[in-house]
């Protein structure tokens, strides 16, 4: 029997976990008990984080044509721990020109997982005309 | 110019007022944004942690914005940009500039101050050292990797486990380079726990409580940094020091209200802080001059933003269609042991729709506690807490029922130790 101490990270109160592996006779892992969460979501972290932790990645693709050079993107879903660094290069290998529709996929099924890139925000083409008034 | 609503600022407060004064029948408001766009600070907070409570999920900073500069479009609520608000007197004549009206002057019924705030920059904590380029604030770092694209350096040591720091040591990390340590002069972080798990230990980067930065070097760049342990006193224990190679120091050391134009306005500034003394409709000393969002004091989250803002954002309609109601004796709130201070400060029960709200911080780390909350010294609810954290902001809610048996006098919240059963 072992106890792994973890932080829920599934939402801001982060819960303290205490996630227990149970073994059988011949020395495999059957099951993992949760402790400690708050609610169901924090036993599927523990578990999870057990046994393949996931994140989310955020970060900015090269864009042109808008009022900013760069435009914020997310992963569709929370991707493999170890994965974060690729992603991150496949990310800033890619550049995009406005206008561009938050939710739009950027970059689609990005290393054979099933998860898209997807801009986090909307980015109107620049115009010549300033829009900053609007009365 | 004349508007019944003149806000100040665009960013995730000023929208929400504008939103909630436009749906309780103010037709007349206009936003006023410095800014080259709406949205604030939000547009450079690219990870996702956001809207949990408001949306029942998680979006990222731009994602929060952009649903309610839609719903401000949706509206047809009207803004300008590039706009930079100079002076707003007692009587709500507010003063402006841009390139495209040149200055000009509007006549306002009410106003809404939602300016948000500054980041405390070095010379506010007095880090000495060579005045070597390559320190930011880390506010300032995210703006130029987000926004712009420029990376501020390479070999990176920040000051202040708050959260921006945590999140800008994983951002930092992400784009190649090399965050050797965070510093804090606390014996805890002052970032959220989840923040501290997957901004920092996910990339095995060194959390260093209790310590400080005490000299920066480097002739034209930051060469390096020395640091060291702190004692009680947050004093530098001799003999510790670290010498740190790096050519950038972020400074993640607190925030501060943005009030230059409130106190023009002659409105009453709390010193604890740092913004004007509110109601609960968050109406300030000035009878139709509103505040919200991180200009009344700092949130960590911007969902509680969000909801403090429509509060004034619905009273501001009330004030205009001369609903709201003057109590010259109001509640007046008491932060009592362990907490440092609430918002609101005054109380009008008349004025409350459903519930109160009560936003506070405590002063320091608590295990199993119970917030009390009393009117004259009379226990009218406690909640049992396991952890509380200054970083956290908290917040209790009277519901009608407490509040109809509010008497006039002081309305308290404070700590209480858990007694130990046996
Ligand atoms: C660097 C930084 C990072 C943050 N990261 C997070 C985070 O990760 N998660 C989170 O929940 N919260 C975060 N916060 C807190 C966040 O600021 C608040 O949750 C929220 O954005 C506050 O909203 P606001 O509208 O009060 O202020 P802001 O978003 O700052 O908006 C104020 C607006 O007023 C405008 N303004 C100011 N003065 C004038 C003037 N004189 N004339 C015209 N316009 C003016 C400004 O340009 C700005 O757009 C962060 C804050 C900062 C400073
Ligand atoms: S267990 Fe539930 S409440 Fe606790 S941190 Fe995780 S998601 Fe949040």
């Amino acid at each position: 029997m072992s106890v792994t101490e973890l932080i829920c990270i599934t939402c801001p109160i982060g819960c303290h976990l205490e996630v227990e592996k149970v073994i059988n006779d011949d020395n495999e892992t059957v099951s993992y008990i949760v402790r400690g969460n708050t609610c169901k979501r924090g036993e599927k972290y523990g578990i999870e984080e057990m046994t393949a932790p996931t994140r989310m990645v955020t970060s900015t693709v090269k864009v042109d044509g808008a009022h900013l050079s760069r435009i914020p993107v997310k992963t569709s879903k929370p991707i493999p721990k170890e994965s974060i660094f690729e992603c991150m290069k496949v990310i800033n290998d890619v550049k995009i020109h406005a206008p561009v529709t938050c939710g739009d996929v950027i970059i689609e099924n990005f290393l054979g997982l099933d998860i898209n890139i997807i801009a986090s925000r909307s980015m109107k083409k620049r115009t010549k005309v300033t829009e900053t008034v609007n009365v | 110019m004349n508007y019944d609503l003149v806000i100040i600022g665009g960013g995730p407060a000023g929208l929400a007022a504008a939103i909630e004064a436009r749906e309780n029948g103010v037709e007349s408001i206009l936003v006023l944004e410095r800014d080259r766009e709406l949205g604030g600070i939000l547009q450079q907070c690219i990870h996702n942690g956001f809207g949990l409570h408001r949306f029942k999920e998680e979006l990222t900073g731009p994602e929060y914005a952009e649903r309610f500069i839609m719903k401000l479009h949706e509206l047809s609520i009207a803004f300008k940009l590039d706009t930079m608000v100079l002076d707003i007197t007692e009587e709500k004549l507010v003063s402006a500039v841009n390139t495209v009206d040149g200055f000009f002057q509007i006549q306002a019924k009410a106003v809404v101050l939602a300016m948000g705030c500054l980041e405390r920059t070095r010379g506010a904590i007095n880090i000495p050292g060579t005045r070597a380029a390559g320190v930011y604030t880390a506010g300032t770092a995210q703006r130029f990797v987000n926004m712009e694209g420029y990376m501020v350096g390479k070999d990176v040591v920040i000051v202040g486990s708050g959260d921006i720091g945590l999140v800008m040591a994983r951002r930092m990390t992400l784009e190649g380079a090399n965050v050797h340590a965070v510093v804090e002069l606390m014996p805890y972080s002052g970032g959220l726990a989840r923040n501290i798990v997957q901004c920092l230990n996910d990339f095995d980067i060194p959390l260093l409580l209790s310590h400080t930065v005490t000299e920066v070097r480097g002739e034209s760049r930051v060469e390096e940094v020395v640091i060291a342990k702190v004692d009680e006193q947050n004093r530098p224990i001799e003999g510790t020091e670290q010498v740190i190679t790096c050519d950038t120091l972020l400074l993640s050391v607190g925030l501060i209200p943005e009030n230059e134009l409130s106190k023009k306005a002659s409105v009453e500034i709390n010193p604890l802080t740092g913004g004007p003394v509110v109601n609960e409709s968050m109406e300030t000393s000035v009878p139709g001059i509103f505040a919200c969002g991180n200009v009344v004091h700092v949130h960590d989250l911007v969902d509680w933003v969000t909801e403090e803002s429509c509060r004034a954002g619905k009273h501001a309609a009330l004030y205009i269609q001369d609903k709201l109601v003057k109590n010259d004796d109001p509640m007046v709130t008491k932060a009592e042991n362990g907490v440092r201070y609430i918002v609101p400060h005054h109380v009008q029960t008349d004025n409350l729709v459903d519930k109160l709200t009560l936003m506070f911080r405590v002063d320091s780390v608590y295990e199993n506690v119970r917030i009390v909350i009393k009117n004259n010294e009379e226990k009218i609810k406690s909640i049992k807490k396991r952890h509380l954290v200054p970083a956290e902001m908290e917040s209790v809610h009277l519901k009608t029922r407490d509040i109809e048996k509010l008497q006039a006098g002081t309305l308290s919240v404070s700590l209480e130790l858990e007694e130990v059963v046996q």
